[in-house]
């Protein structure tokens, strides 16, 4: 009970401080959006689809694959700005939960992407993408537990390397190949037979399969449901393993 | 109020796979009354902050033991935290954040709820005079305003003890002045204050009591006119600069006149700090006609001399050989 409270009154907080500045919002979805226009018209050529719908039935969940991927490990320098501005500092000292100190902010991102994705797949909507709603909805819930994975990682990651520029290089040194390797870039099904049994390893991959087959159009494939299990699973034990690690070394 | 005995902190840094370690605090006592301002006076790196981190249970400690409110520190710490307010020396705030969100956040984070901490918020706007500027970013405003919000945010859940670091470290004169009212009005309102600080005067006007810590041991502890006390005497402070240049006086001449009057019966110790020379004397009156005697029998004539009573700086110098002024 108390878990939840505080870990709502952490997420409404640092939402809030994100609602202050909309502009930044706006700015956020800038890149993903001029993806999705400017990458799918080359991706319906490349990959032989035969309409635009079928091109964003392809790329959107990769790129929902990605930015699940780049939001979720980048956030740790946001954890390293409040430290660094002495805000983690101050509220360690209220009896508010460890735990809910660091799950409400890795749900900020986890909402935030969430809420770059329904945009996406919005304008991809009017561009012609066809797929049932329910079938977004449930790679939405595949994007969730992605960006908590990676929010759980880069938390833990951030604690360990307070340095900016070390983080930088680090999360930018895993980030490209976990992206590669979850066929973001490239779809998987033209790499060589050890990439992808390399990629059978990458969490990432298996959630970014996930979501192409239910923008495929199908609900009921292994892959999905093998895909939520193994994330779903992965999510618990990051957010623990990282809460956890919170506690031990700043709480 | 806070009882601390053999309270002790080590680091160990790893460099080049060599794990040295560096002792920050070594064993440190104290006990402050309810109500009072206690203050831990040293130069920076003395172990102040390290021993405050620990007493607010930001780190924990590798020996000794704390009381806190009657809260064991080690045992219970999330206990003790209910009953602390603590205030870093850095801002603890978002740049983008108002101060009225920040202030209910506070208050919602020790429990309060919605409606209450608009309350808590509000009062406290009132108390600090926040008013002008609450719902303007942090970042616009003045060192003294944003240091205003850091104690206000500290002491929203009104707590029996506040840490205070460095309350007033960067702060204009004024906004210091203003801020030891703060500091005051909440000691008078029967908060315990524990705060740290490097500067003398604060040290000596603000506080009721005062440790004085050097290089992770407390060397000296009284209320400052009672630590003044055991500098018995007067000070004479000897500047052998001449007084129409801006230049230091020549290493032989400071060695030359330090040795003489050091030899004189009337100077209990003499230190030389850059280019003036401190004497402690019974009385300066008899003292500087008899100083410049000895001076300008060796042809040294000094630039300016001056006496007064004993600071804390005095003090210091006494118990560790250094000085903490500079």
């Amino acid at each position: 009970m108390k878990l939840a409270r505080d870990t709502w009154l952490t997420f409404s907080y640092e939402t809030g401080q994100l609602m202050h500045s909309p502009v930044n919002i706006a700015i956020s979805l800038l890149q993903p959006v001029t993806y999705l226009l400017l990458f799918t018209p080359f991706l319906k050529s490349v990959m032989g689809a035969s309409s635009y719908g079928g091109a964003y039935a392809i790329y959107t969940p990769l790129l929902f694959a990605a930015m699940g991927i780049f939001s979720g490990l980048f956030a740790g320098f946001a954890l390293i700005a409040a430290i660094s501005q002495g805000v983690i500092g101050r509220i360690r000292v209220t009896p508010l939960s460890r735990a809910g100190l660091l799950l409400g902010r890795e749900l900020v991102f986890v909402v935030l992407t969430g809420f770059q994705a329904i945009v996406i797949a919005v304008v991809a909507y009017i561009f012609g993408l066809r797929v049932p709603p329910g079938n977004v909805l449930l790679a939405l819930l595949l994007l969730a537990m992605m960006v908590l994975i990676g929010v759980s990682i880069s938390f833990a990651l951030a604690i360990f390397i307070p340095n900016q520029t070390a983080l930088l290089n680090l999360t930018n040194g895993v980030t490209e190949p976990l992206a590669l390797l979850a066929g973001v870039l490239i779809p998987l099904s033209v790499a060589p037979l050890w990439v992808r049994d390399v990629a059978l390893w990458n969490p990432f991959a298996w959630g970014a399969n996930g979501m192409r087959a239910l923008f495929e159009g199908q609900i009921g494939p292994t892959v999905v449901w093998e895909a939520a299990v193994i994330l779903a699973g992965l999510a618990l034990v990051a957010v623990v393993v990282s809460s956890r690690l919170f506690n031990r070394e700043i709480a | 109020m806070i009882e601390a005995s053999g309270l002790r902190k080590s680091y160990r840094t790893r460099r080049r796979r060599k794990v040295t370690s560096v002792d920050a605090v070594r064993g440190v006592d104290f006990a402050v009354q309810r109500a009072e301002i206690f203050g831990f006076l040293g130069p920076n790196g003395a172990g102040k902050t390290t021993t405050l981190r620990m007493l607010a249970t930001l780190i924990s400690p590798d020996g000794g033991d704390a009381t806190i409110a009657g809260v064991d520190l080690r045992r219970d710490p999330a206990e003790v935290r209910r009953h602390i307010g603590f205030v870093a020396q850095g801002s603890g705030t978002y740049d983008r954040s108002t101060a009225r969100r920040d202030l209910i956040h506070q208050a919602r984070m020790y429990g309060a709820t919605k409606a209450a901490a608009k309350g808590l918020a509000e009062a406290a706007i009132k108390a600090f005079q926040l008013d002008d500027f609450a719902d303007r970013r942090n970042g616009t405003y003045s060192g003294g305003q944003r240091r205003r919000l850091d104690v206000a945010l500290g002491v929203i859940h009104s707590p029996e003890v506040i840490f205070l670091d460095e309350p007033t470290a960067g702060l204009d004169p004024q906004s210091r002045a203003r801020m030891w009212r703060e500091v005051r009005r909440l000691r008078d309102n029967g908060m315990t204050i524990f705060l740290t600080t490097h500067y003398l005067d604060e040290a000596d006007a603000l506080c009721d009591r005062i440790s004085i810590i050097d290089a992770g041991l407390i060397v000296a502890e009284g209320t400052p006119s009672d630590l003044k006390r055991e500098i018995s005497g007067d000070v004479i402070i000897v500047d052998l600069a001449a007084p129409d240049t801006a230049g230091a006086p020549e290493p032989a001449v400071m060695l030359e006149g330090a040795k003489i009057l050091a030899e004189q019966p009337y100077v209990h110790s003499c230190e030389t700090i850059d280019t003036t020379l401190r004497l402690y004397v019974d009385s300066a009156a008899t003292a500087i006609p008899q100083v410049m005697r000895a001076l300008s029998n060796k042809g040294i004539e000094p630039g300016a001399i001056e006496s007064r009573r004993p600071s804390l700086d005095d003090v210091f110098l006494a118990k560790t050989g250094r000085t903490l002024a500079d």
